[in-house]
């Protein structure tokens, strides 16, 4: 067995036994991004000589008896997560020399448990896309690709588009991503992998680049449903430095996994049905719900009324906060600076912004500044907050009568990467059933469950209850036993 | 509701983002798409409806009004474009 196939548990366990040290699992890893990345381009930043540096100190803290929960486990960070000393990108040019002095606390959490980290990973610029061609370093491509057409390169999806390629394609046991729409679990779907987008408020924001603050979220990618679980129990957790922190304790995720679905009441919202889903998505969809009978869960149809408006809310809410959000980038304190013999501060301002930021980001940006500009707020934005409020509730209805919902985690298999990229909005409909999680501030994970006659993963999706991811893990972990889903990307480590 | 030139135009300035004459036109174009698939929202019924303004279900806490850190200025010029001494530097904005 090749070192990098390993699961997260897995090599885990085989630390633990003895089997392989963390610095041979870590050195198998750098060798497997050495030969893929180049292709993929899955990383922005191998940190290498750092990742067995911490290696052999974590081998060292074993020798002694000291032993974290994730010691010596090699992972991918997002480029969204500052990283003390390590050039932090967000994907973006204007932050293409930026390196932070201080640590996320999520990425502080996974090393005060005895991570490694083996780099930063690609995203699609400031976590603003659903396929990772907006990143200012080059597109992540798919390490899957179509079984009769293995020449059209594929998104991964995004925006961790990176993180869910990684993992994929065995260059990291696991990794960290965010989610605002639906950036963790759209490219988990794409890659073949498991993601969760946990609970707002159950990880840190602090030292996560910001997007859209109500909506951000980080979260795990692995290549199990436990794997998740782990990873989670690591990030999560109270931070006096976020304010939106949730001061809750941490379940064991892990131990949850293994509950079961017997007696739970599972929820089908029938305004998922889309017309135009791909009959292999509903058919996927229609198997979940029965390998959950058979293991003694009960399907109830729901009704989420307010489902269709929940991308056009989403795309004034998330727009007018980023407007905020980016504003700091200004040139003046770090980031890239963009003048001309004459500029004064503001030609400074409008220079390096122009430059500094691609055409998604410049989009997103003018659409926020003209849904909070003066005489649009009430009509735009605050009409946005209000949809929210109903789309929340809706949940909270169905919430009342079912324990889980499990949905489609996106409308269609990866895509090629030339498709979809003349039309915003055709793009932002990849996250037509992500996107209701975030504005309700609720867990939701994606699950690998099949393939599509092209050979493609398909996903589906479990949302839960606020601060209820331990249910969300018991139903994930039943549709991926049921599934058993064991195919493998033809771009992969030790292939 | 459709953005005309001058609004365009007006957005960008206050976003701080410099748009060149030829790119106007498609700014507006794809503006204007992504609103005009906003307006269906307008068909919402949110009479009564306090609006969302957070994601999540915890209220903020107050923290204590107390100095928690300071004395690390060299940290935070280390990313400076333009360090000048203690100072961020920026072209000159009073005569």
């Amino acid at each position: 067995m090749h070192p990098t196939d390993f699961t997260l548990r897995g090599a885990i366990d085989a630390l633990n036994e003895g089997i392989i040290t963390s610095v041979e699992l870590t050195q198998a890893h750098l060798d497997a991004i050495a030969a893929l990345n180049p292709r993929l381009n899955a990383y922005i930043t191998v940190t290498g000589e750092q990742a067995l540096e911490q290696a052999r100190a974590s081998d060292a803290r074993r020798k002694e008896g000291i032993a974290g929960p994730l010691e010596g486990v090699p992972l991918a960070i997002k480029d969204l997560f500052c990283t003390a000393g390590t050039l932090t990108t967000a994907g973006s040019r204007i932050l293409g020399n930026f390196t932070p002095p201080y640590e996320s606390t999520v990425s502080a959490n996974l090393l005060r448990d005895g991570a490694v980290f083996l780099g930063k990973a690609n995203l699609d610029e400031f976590a603003m896309g659903s396929s990772n061609t907006t990143s200012a370093f080059g597109p992540v491509e798919n390490p899957w690709s179509r079984a009769n057409d293995p020449d059209t390169r594929l998104v991964p999806g995004g925006s961790s588009g990176g993180s869910a390629a990684a993992v994929a394609a065995r260059l990291a046991l696991g990794a960290t991503a965010t989610d605002t729409g639906g950036s963790i679990r759209q490219p988990a779907a794409f890659c073949g992998i498991a993601g969760i987008k946990p609970t707002y408020g159950r990880c840190s924001r602090f030292g996560i680049v910001a997007f859209a603050s109500s909506l951000d979220q980080a979260g795990p990618v692995a290549r199990t449903v436990e794997d998740c679980a782990i990873l989670l129990k690591s990030m999560a957790g109270f931070d006096p430095k976020d304010s939106t922190s949730a001061d809750i304790p941490v379940p064991d995720f892990a131990a949850a996994c293994a509950r079961g679905v017997k007696g739970l009441r599972i929820g089908v919202p029938k305004e998922y049905r889309l017309e135009g889903t791909p009959p292999e998505i509903e058919a996927l969809w229609e198997q979940g719900l029965a390998w959950l009978r058979e293991q003694g869960a009960e399907t109830v149809e729901i009704s989420l009324p307010h489902t269709k408006y929940a991308l056009p809310t989403y795309y004034i809410v998330a727009p007018a906060e980023a407007s905020s959000n980016l504003a700091r980038y200004d040139g003046v304190r770090f980031g890239l600076r963009v003048t001309e013999p004459n500029s004064d501060l503001r030609d400074l301002y409008e220079r390096t912004r122009a430059q500094g930021f691609g055409a998604e980001v410049r989009r997103r940006i003018l659409i926020g500044t003209y849904v909070l500009s003066a005489g649009y707020y009430d009509a735009y934005y605050l009409k946005a907050q209000k949809i929210r409020a109903l789309i929340k509730r809706d949940f909270d209805d169905a919430f009342g009568k079912v324990d889980a919902i499990v949905t489609p985690a996106t409308p269609s298999a990866a895509f090629g990467m030339d498709e979809k990229q003349d039309d915003p909005v055709k793009m932002y409909l990849n996250d037509v059933f992500t996107v209701t999680a975030n504005l309700a501030g609720l867990p939701g994970l994606a699950v690998p469950a099949g393939l599509d006659a092209q050979g493609l993963p398909l996903g589906l999706q479990v949302i839960g209850r606020s601060f209820d991811e331990e249910t969300v893990f018991a139903v994930g972990t039943a549709i991926e036993q049921a599934a058993g889903f064991t195919a493998l990307p033809r771009l992969r480590a030790g292939a | 509701m459709s953005l005309d030139i001058a609004t365009v135009r007006r957005i960008a300035a206050l976003a701080r983002i410099r748009l060149e004459e030829g790119e106007l036109a498609q700014a507006q174009a794809e503006l204007n798409g992504i609103l005009g698939w906003i307006e269906q929202l307008q068909a919402v019924d949110t009479e009564g409806v306090e609006p969302m303004a957070g994601g999540g279900a915890v209220a903020l806490r107050p923290r204590p009004d107390a100095v928690t850190d300071g004395g690390i200025a060299d940290r935070i010029l280390a990313n400076a474009p333009d360090r000048q001494g203690e100072y961020f530097g920026v072209p000159k904005v009073v005569e």
